[in-house]
């Protein structure tokens, strides 16, 4: 259990900048998802941090240590791949055990260890398995044990859910968030999923190639987006954008409020019109697709109780000036 | 290899024809083995007053006792302890250097790595037999006429095992890698710990194909062992007619080219699957 | 291909690629090296110095009648031998494919020559073939068929390229198998329901989607027939008669062991270096080719 901080870590392939510089101070036991869409650079931080790479130019620390120069092993960090990267002839204990085994603890003390965390991950039944007579759920969860019994100071995942289906997805988020707790070690998760950065994170770093254009909670990022960039990522059904134009304003700047800020209304009233395209009910809810008059694709959420416009019919569209957030030519938040 | 359905025309008379086909094509390829076969359990006097025979005699034990114990210029026994012996060495020697230097070239850069890869890459290319005369030379310069490391090493000297790990361990994983790493293996124990069981199936059915392509060696057994009791006995056997009129000792000389032919078919068959596997693997 | 991930260091990797760095060195290299240089130099009667004679060796063997006729015989040595032995395995192939139990068990016993070293393969066919006390020889005499293939040079021939091709048939017929049960079945039989017999489906549909295969193993067969076949041909013929089978490889060896004749034997290794890289360019042209579909 330790602190981590990146101080102005940055990373170049040759001449190409992949990561920018980007500084965090990752408290002791506090869960931090880095998101982004493919080819931000978040895995390559993480792996960074994991000593997988070389770090270009910054500081990597874990408990105030400067680790930039140590392999992997010494880093105290464990890891969880995407593939999982089960080592294919080994059965499950000796998966969970082989980095004990290199570090020469002694047997008894490895047997504990493995059949511990065996026993949390509900793995006791499989020790003997190969991975491949797995289920994909059930080697998530080794590759989860094989992290647990080096007891790291920092957890490393990697896109840990994206190979499992929907539904055993929203299980293994939940389960990995309260293992987390209850073991309190300090842990940074990369995804691309915004639900699962949402959902699991103490606080999200966003990416958006190579640089962390916002760090913070997962509610402050959402209802406080730094840039435009964030302001679309992160939420979903995506923040609505307009140009000034289209509201009879001037100016570059570009208008983001988000699908559950606006109202339907009247046509002619509001502040703005547009017709509407199709309907998605989705029972509690229901969604409003609409096209301006510029083509603009705009996205309303309402209550499900609310009245649906019929497609084609025209409606005007409201919004309190309040839940109006602005960017300029560059996407900053004005 | 699939099992799939026939098609109507398969039924009747027309399986019966594709057995026939068969039959008589396993026929043409058995026909001398069998023939070797009975000449090695009959009796000398049968063999120089054709027709010989076409099923087995009595003397097989005589023939073979004879072959094994005392042969014609070496005992064939002494002969088949050598071809083992060298067909191992080739086998275990190409796995083992082949093994090491693909994965230094597919897990490590280093300077020079490019260059390496492509000399022993055009190895590919030359078979021992282009190159007799001046590889005689360099072991006769070392000493090594007459010895296993002669009739080893230079048989070692090919990229085709080198190729097919390397092949393999692109297949691998990085994760797995990343992961050793992570778990505080260095490089060797990655390779012993992780890599060397991944490849067991790799390793076993090019030795298969190491062990027939080491024991069936002639030309070069033929230049580096003048020395009877070093004689392999694949080319042991050409050593045993005799020149000139004489008549050859056909019960021994068929019994050594049956000794000659059972391990390679022992491996070979015993171990089909692998074997096929890793023919079609090794020349695709 | 490069690996994302690699591990650091110089000198372990450089110690791991050591060995298989010597052993090519010093049995491969430095002997191709020298065969190049002394196909340059003509050793003096004494064999106590070299003479330079630049390209002379090379322009004494093309012009030499001997090496000459021994290029043609290869030519057709190797030509018979891989038609031959392609043919047979092709059409057991295509039997053992069209059953749909058993298959296995034929596959088992055709693979036997497979391990059968050529030179022994050599010594079975001239057992059979002997002219003393040949089975086949004894038989064929019988039908007032004289067999001599010591004296007669197209019977010498075709003795080496039986033999030869017999021990080749094993491999042709698992890589003809693999291929024909490769080809969809559906396809086979959607042709079958367009009412194309057994020979129109072959030709059109089977044969090509075969030729991949088929066009692998003409190179690889013809490498075989040129080098492989040394044991063979040493067995069975020595060469002759009036050196009517003797091939390259036979010839190399031949003038070099037995002749002493080390420049123009190291001549003829470079030529045959050349050959064998141009099979193999066309080989590896071919595997890409291949990698690309």
């Amino acid at each position: 259990m330790a602190t981590l901080t990146l101080n102005n870590v940055k990373k170049s392939f040759g001449k190409t900048d992949v990561i920018h510089g980007v500084s965090i101070d990752v408290e002791d036991g506090e869960f931090i998802v880095i998101v982004g869409p493919s080819g931000c650079g978040k895995s390559t931080l993480l792996r960074m941090v994991a000593g997988l790479e070389t770090i270009t130019d910054g500081e990597v620390q874990i408990g105030g240590r400067r680790v930039n120069e140590e392999e992997p092993m010494a880093r105290d960090i464990a890891m969880v791949f995407q593939n999982y990267a089960l080592y294919p002839h080994m059965s499950v204990f000796d998966n969970m055990a082989y980095g004990l085994k290199i570090a020469k603890v002694d047997k008894a003390e490895i047997a504990d260890r493995v059949n511990q965390a065996a026993k949390l991950l509900q793995l006791e039944p499989y020790l003997t398995r190969k991975p491949r007579e797995l289920s994909g759920g059930q080697r998530q969860r080794v590759a989860m044990g094989r992290a647990i019994v080096r007891k790291p100071a920092v957890f490393l995942f990697d896109e840990p859910l994206s190979n499992l289906d929907a539904k055993l997805r929203v299980q293994m988020r939940l389960e990995i968030r309260a293992l987390q707790r209850e073991l309190g070690v300090t842990a940074l998760y990369v995804t691309h999923d915004q639900v699962e950065a949402m959902t699991m994170a103490d606080r999200m770093i966003v990416m958006n190639g190579g640089v962390a254009d916002q760090i913070g909670k997962p509610l402050e990022v959402y209802a406080n987006p730094a840039t435009e960039f964030v302001a679309g990522f992160i939420g979903s059904p995506p923040m609505n954008f307009l140009t000034c134009g289209l509201i009879g304003e001037t100016g570059d700047d570009r208008i983001g409020i988000r699908p559950e800020h606006m109202r339907l209304a009247d046509a002619g009233e509001g502040r703005l019109n547009a017709q509407a395209a199709f309907c998605e009910v989705l029972g509690a809810e229901t969604l409003v697709h609409l096209r301006c008059v510029d083509g603009t694709q705009v996205t309303v959420r309402q209550d499900a109780a609310k009245a649906i416009p019929d497609e084609g019919t025209n409606v005007g569209l409201s919004w309190a000036g309040a839940n109006e957030m602005r960017f300029d030519s560059n996407g900053q938040r004005i | 290899m699939a099992e799939h359905t026939g098609m109507v025309e398969k039924r009747g008379a027309g399986l019966w024809l594709t057995h026939l086909g068969l039959i008589i094509g396993v026929a043409f390829i058995f026909f001398p083995i069998w023939l070797a076969f009975v000449a090695s359990t009959v009796s000398q006097p049968e063999i120089v007053r054709p027709p010989m025979p076409l099923l087995p005699g009595d003397q097989f034990f005589e023939n073979y006792s004879k072959a094994l114990t005392a042969g014609i210029n070496a005992p064939v026994a002494l002969m088949l302890g050598n071809s083992l012996f060298m067909a191992l060495g080739i086998a275990i020697g190409k796995i083992a250097i082949s093994l090491l230097s693909a994965f230094a070239i597919v897990y490590f850069k280093f300077p020079g790595k490019k260059l390496f890869f492509w000399l022993i890459f055009l190895t590919l290319m030359l078979p021992v037999e282009v190159r007799i005369v001046p590889t005689y030379e360099v072991i006769a310069n070392f000493g090594m006429l007459n010895s296993y490391q002669g009739l080893i090493l230079p048989l070692i000297a090919s990229a085709t095992a080198t190729f097919l790990f390397r092949q393999f361990f692109m297949t691998v994983p990085d994760e797995l890698a990343e992961a050793a790493r992570v778990d505080g293996a260095g490089p060797m124990r990655f390779f012993f710990d992780i890599l060397l069981p991944m490849s067991r199936t790799n390793i076993a059915a090019l030795f298969v194909i190491l062990f027939i392509y080491g024991w069936n060696q002639y030309l070069w057994p033929l230049l580096i062992t003048t020395d009877p009791s070093m004689n392999t006995i694949v080319m042991g056997i050409k050593q045993m007619f005799p020149s000139g009129d004489d008549i050859a000792d056909w019960p021994v000389i068929m019994a050594t080219s049956i000794l000659a032919m059972v391990p390679p078919v022992i491996v070979v068959v015993g171990m089909q699957k692998l074997f096929i596997r890793g023919l079609v693997e090794s020349e695709k | 291909m490069e690996k994302r991930v690699t591990f650091k260091g110089i000198w372990l990797p450089l110690l791991l690629v050591l060995p298989q760095i010597l052993i090519t060195a010093i049995f491969f290299f430095y002997p191709a090296g020298q065969a190049i240089w002394q196909s340059l130099f003509i050793p003096d009667p004494f064999g106590l110095s070299m003479q330079w004679v630049g390209l002379g060796n090379f322009e004494y063997l093309l012009s030499d009648r001997f090496y000459r006729a021994s290029f043609i015989t290869t030519a057709v040595f190797s030509i018979l031998v891989t038609v031959v032995s392609m043919g047979v395995a092709l059409y057991l192939a295509i039997l053992a494919d069209r059953l749909i139990k058993g298959s296995g068990t034929y596959r088992t016993l055709l693979i036997w020559p497979y391990a059968v070293a050529p030179a022994v393969a050599g010594v079975l066919w001239l057992f059979m073939f002997n002219t003393r006390v040949g089975v086949v020889t004894w038989y064929l005499g019988l039908l007032g068929y004289d067999w001599n293939h010591v004296l007669n040079e197209g019977e010498a021939m075709g003795l080496v390229v039986v033999a030869s091709a017999w021990g080749r048939i094993s491999y042709n017929f698992l890589f003809f198998l693999a291929g024909l049960q490769a080809i969809p079945r559906s396809v086979i039989e959607a042709a079958a329901i367009d009412g194309a017999h057994f020979w129109t489906r072959f030709r059109t549909i089977v044969w090509p989607l075969l030729s991949p295969t088929t066009f692998f193993l003409l190179v690889v067969n013809i490498i075989y027939a040129f080098f492989e076949t040394f044991g063979v041909i040493h067995t069975i013929t020595s060469g002759g008669p009036q050196q009517a089978t003797t091939i390259l490889v036979y010839k190399v060896y031949s003038d070099g062991f037995v002749g002493q004749d080390l420049g123009s034997s190291a001549a003829q290794s470079v030529i045959l270096l050349v050959i064998v890289s141009l099979l193999t360019v066309i080989q590896f042209k071919y595997i890409e080719r291949r990698v690309h579909y």
